[in-house]
């Protein structure tokens, strides 16, 4: 699909533009109020905006949807952050007692950032993203859903292209929004097995019993990395990248390799060898490192968190839906049972939808399927909504619609339960 | 003290601190409680017989009776007594032992502290009753709260010796009042079943340390939700499933103390605040003052002896007064001309406590390490420093205190090297006895 040539000069056009006619505002404020469960819980909400000339303002919030969509339009950010839900109305914070102005609740957020990789990447480094290396985002992806689902007992995960280099993950269950501070550092510690910065050779250590958690993060590795480590990668290749490999290996385990590398010069042969190595010395070794091939493989694809976002309840993190200013491309959420087709390059850019606009409808369908109760619905928005549904952003919102959909129907059937529960005496 | 009190009452009407209000009768006070904005809980329970039907308890409710002055001090002595007991069992024995456990219920015994399961006991022979023991249980702690809640030392020491209380009580206890236990006071930890148990067998003895296929079955797993264990959810030390935390038996203990530590370590904080009110009272003061200082005994931190003792007599003293750790460290100083930093610390402190100045101090040190292998001006630029510290005239200026022999049993060890410590703690047993026959104790002294 031809993708408009994104243009960072163009973007004080195309915001506003944005803004008026495509940004999903309608599905936004409903994820954001949660059903109306709890009492003022988008107009406590903190936003912050970062506008033209990199000027940024935070505590910013909204008494209603309306508020918000005008209030967008007239700013114009070029980025968008989500903050935490506070015990007063953000925007007022000045006004209230030192002290008592508190971050109460957050999404668990999780941002997986394609940099925190460098150091085993060989196609690419710090900003730029390819195809190979989009691997890496798709284990972390599987490895961290798996976990968060079936570990934690979360069920309303909102996983969303970052626009750049690394996609983020919302855990918007109820519960998962009231965590304290060690909470989330307790889970985000838990989901870390690769440690250590550019001193420690050895990032990742296995020991036994093996925790049923890496069991499952390594089958999902193990799928993905002889085509993405060894042939993508190609890891075990240049002398270079092979020193690397084997420097988290025992002296004489890598004398041995260095020597059958001497002759064995296919990369996939050579890992082979690596394997059945370990295996081999793992029946005689006492102490640790009969995982090393295991541990290998951790390293080059197990999921970096940044532990630091994850923990603070006020930390604020890049709204989906907003345009990441170098790239323009919008922060789209992503459909997991499409994942393994995802291209990050075929993400729409602002322009290619801006253009989208433009042209003349193909089909006058008058279909209007966001009959949405909560909200009314006044002719501006119906028109806003068959906007975004004839550009390439459609089928993004629609996740998002799913998404708020099983929230919703999550809400009800707590209601109905809790309901019950109350009618016996 | 022999003063015959008139009755007081002491009527408290909600989970909180006390308040003092005035007085209303002829010799009475009234101690109600003060109401937190909020926080009111609704009292459960409110017959007798729940009340005191577990002979453990987490101190949630302070006790809604009147007491008269002899029973709220008798209470709080006796408990006080066996919180002693726990620390220095806990010192002398490994936790859990069977010495420790049979020392434990003998003492439980003779102050007359709850340990039996069962309620009714038939044969009161005019002993006490289980139920009486677990009301003053309940009272004995809540007076202690008073004494205990006004510094940071003070709740530091209490909050330790209640935990190891309910550790051990908590322990004694059989599996199923175990259960019970948890599910009465709103713990949400139910038991794993047995099929349940076999279905995540390889999983469960993946997750937890020292696990076999035999002894999964003979444990119990407790299903906690995650939150409430997150310091094995952080580490991965447990199985997590669907936001539960499966955990061994022996590690519920853990959670269970650290949920009992924090609820006392608040109810203190809430303490301390309405406590002016209580010590007004001028019954009450020297009581919970006298309770207080019980714990440490002497208050060393006031230099009473400043200038009292002179450098010559300190050779002699060594030998006929000081105790053993010190007469220890002051022989190896006099033989080595040098000690490390842990010895320098325990005898440098102990001789400031003894009456020694600074000055004399500096003299001391110098003359000793001048012999050795420092010279003096390496002692004004190394070693000096360390002692005016000692004293509080360096660095954040504290004027340190002599340690207790619990902090010297307790910490840091010493090694290879070391002169520092408790001899009848860290030294072999063997080497112990010889030191004392040639130090001419008695053998009935060594036996002991």
């Amino acid at each position: 699909m031809p993708t408009s040539d994104y243009d960072p000069a163009c973007l004080p056009d195309l915001l506003p533009l944005y803004y008026r006619r495509l940004f999903p505002f309608s599905q936004y404020y409903r994820w954001l109020s949660y059903g109306g469960v709890s009492k003022n819980y988008f107009q406590n909400r903190e936003f912050s905006f970062t506008l033209k000339d990199d000027i940024y303002v935070r505590y910013q919030s909204f008494t209603t949807q309306n508020e918000l969509e005008k209030e967008m339009q007239k700013m114009v950010p070029y980025k968008i952050d989500i903050g935490a839900v506070y015990s007063h109305r953000p925007s007022q914070h000045n006004a209230v007692k030192s002290g008592t102005f508190q971050a109460l609740e957050k999404e668990l957020v999780f941002d997986i950032d394609m940099t925190d990789y460098d150091d085993v990447r060989r196609c690419c480094s710090a900003a730029d993203i390819c195809s190979k290396c989009w691997t890496l985002m798709t284990i972390a992806i599987r490895i961290l859903d798996r976990a968060l689902r079936e570990d934690f007992g979360f069920h309303h995960l909102l996983w969303v292209y970052s626009g750049r280099r690394g996609v983020h993950c919302w855990v918007c269950d109820e519960a998962a929004r009231k965590l304290s501070v060690a909470a989330r550092s307790a889970v985000a510690e838990y989901l870390s097995l690769v440690k250590g910065g550019e001193e420690t050779v050895r990032k990742v250590v296995l020991s036994d019993p093996i925790h049923p958690f890496i069991n499952h993060s390594l089958s999902v590795v193990e799928r993905y990395f002889r085509q993405y480590a060894i042939v993508d990668q190609d890891i075990l290749g240049s002398k270079e990248s092979v020193d690397k490999v084997l420097a988290v290996l025992t002296v004489h385990i890598k004398k041995e390799l260095m020597v059958n590398y001497q002759d064995e010069k296919n990369p996939m042969k050579r890992w082979d060898r690596l394997c059945a190595l370990v295996e081999h010395k793992k029946s005689g070794s006492k102490k640790g490192g009969q995982y090393f091939d295991k541990e290998i493989m951790l390293q080059y694809c197990y999921p970096r968190l940044d532990v630091n976002v994850s923990k603070g309840v006020n930390h604020l993190l890049k709204s989906p839906f907003s345009v990441h200013p170098k790239t323009g491309r919008i922060s789209v959420p992503i459909d997991l049972k499409e994942l393994n087709t995802f291209d990050p390059f075929e993400v729409p850019t602002i322009s290619l939808i801006c253009e989208e606009l433009e042209r003349p409808r193909a089909d006058e369908a008058e279909e209007d399927d966001m009959k949405d109760k909560e909200n009314e619905q006044e002719a501006g928005e119906r028109r806003r909504i068959r906007d975004f549904k004839r550009t390439s952003l459609a089928k993004y919102v629609k996740v998002f619609d799913r998404f708020l959909e099983a929230m919703a129907r999550s809400r009800k059937g707590e209601m109905l339960k809790n309901s019950d529960l109350q009618k016996d005496f | 003290s022999g003063v015959i009190y008139p009755r007081f009452v002491w009527n408290v009407s909600s989970l909180a601190g006390f308040r003092l209000l005035e007085e209303t009768g002829s010799d009475c006070f009234k101690i109600i409680a003060m109401q937190f904005p909020g926080r009111r809980k609704k009292l459960i329970g409110s017959s007798q017989n729940d009340l005191y039907d577990h002979c453990l308890q987490f101190y949630g409710q302070p006790p809604l009776e009147n007491i008269s002055l002899t029973e709220f001090e008798t209470f709080a002595v006796e408990r006080l007594k066996l919180l002693k007991t726990v620390e220095n069992l806990g010192v002398s024995y490994v936790k859990n032992s069977d010495p420790y456990t049979k020392k434990m219920e003998a003492e439980f015994s003779s102050l007359n502290f709850p340990l039996k399961t069962e309620l009714d006991d038939r044969k009161i022979q005019g002993g006490t009753s289980e139920y009486d023991k677990r009301r003053k249980d309940h009272i004995s702690h809540f007076i202690l709260r008073l004494a205990y809640c006004q510094t940071e030392d003070l709740r530091r020491w209490f909050i330790q010796q209640e935990m190891d209380l309910f550790r051990f009580r908590f322990g004694y206890l059989p599996p199923r009042h175990k259960t019970d236990f948890l599910h009465k006071n709103n713990l949400k930890y139910e038991t794993v079943s047995a099929e349940e148990k076999k279905s995540l067998k390889d999983k469960l003895i993946a997750s937890s340390y020292g696990l076999s296929g035999i002894t999964l079955e003979e444990y119990d797993f407790y299903k906690v939700p995650f939150q409430d264990a997150l310091d094995l959810v952080r580490t991965r030390k447990v199985y997590l499933l669907a936001g539960n935390a499966y955990i061994p038996h022996h590690e519920i203990i853990t959670i269970v103390l650290n949920d009992f530590r924090t609820r006392l370590s608040k109810a203190l904080a809430v303490t301390a605040r309405s406590l002016p009110a209580v010590q007004s009272d001028e019954r009450l003061q020297p009581l919970l003052s006298h309770l207080s200082h019980a714990y440490v005994g002497q208050d060393y931190s006031i230099q009473k002896n400043i200038g009292k003792i002179s450098l010559e007599q300190i050779d002699p003293l060594s030998g006929k007064s000081f105790p053993l750790c010190m007469r220890h460290l002051h022989k190896a100083l006099r033989e080595n001309h040098h000690l490390r930093h842990g010895g320098r610390m325990q005898y440098g402190l102990f001789l400031k406590g003894i009456g020694l100045t600074l000055e004399q101090a500096l003299q001391f040190w110098r003359s000793e390490f001048v012999k050795g292998k420092v010279d003096a001006d390496k002692f004004d630029k190394a070693y000096a420093y360390s002692v005016r510290h000692m004293f509080g005239k360096e660095g954040k200026r504290t004027d340190y205190t002599p340690y207790s022999c619990m902090k010297v049993i307790l910490s840091n060890p010493p090694s290879q090297g070391d002169y520092h410590g408790c001899p009848f703690r860290h030294s072999d047993p063997e080497l112990l006895k010889q030191k004392l026959q040639n130090y001419k104790v008695s053998p009935s002294g060594i036996n002991q």
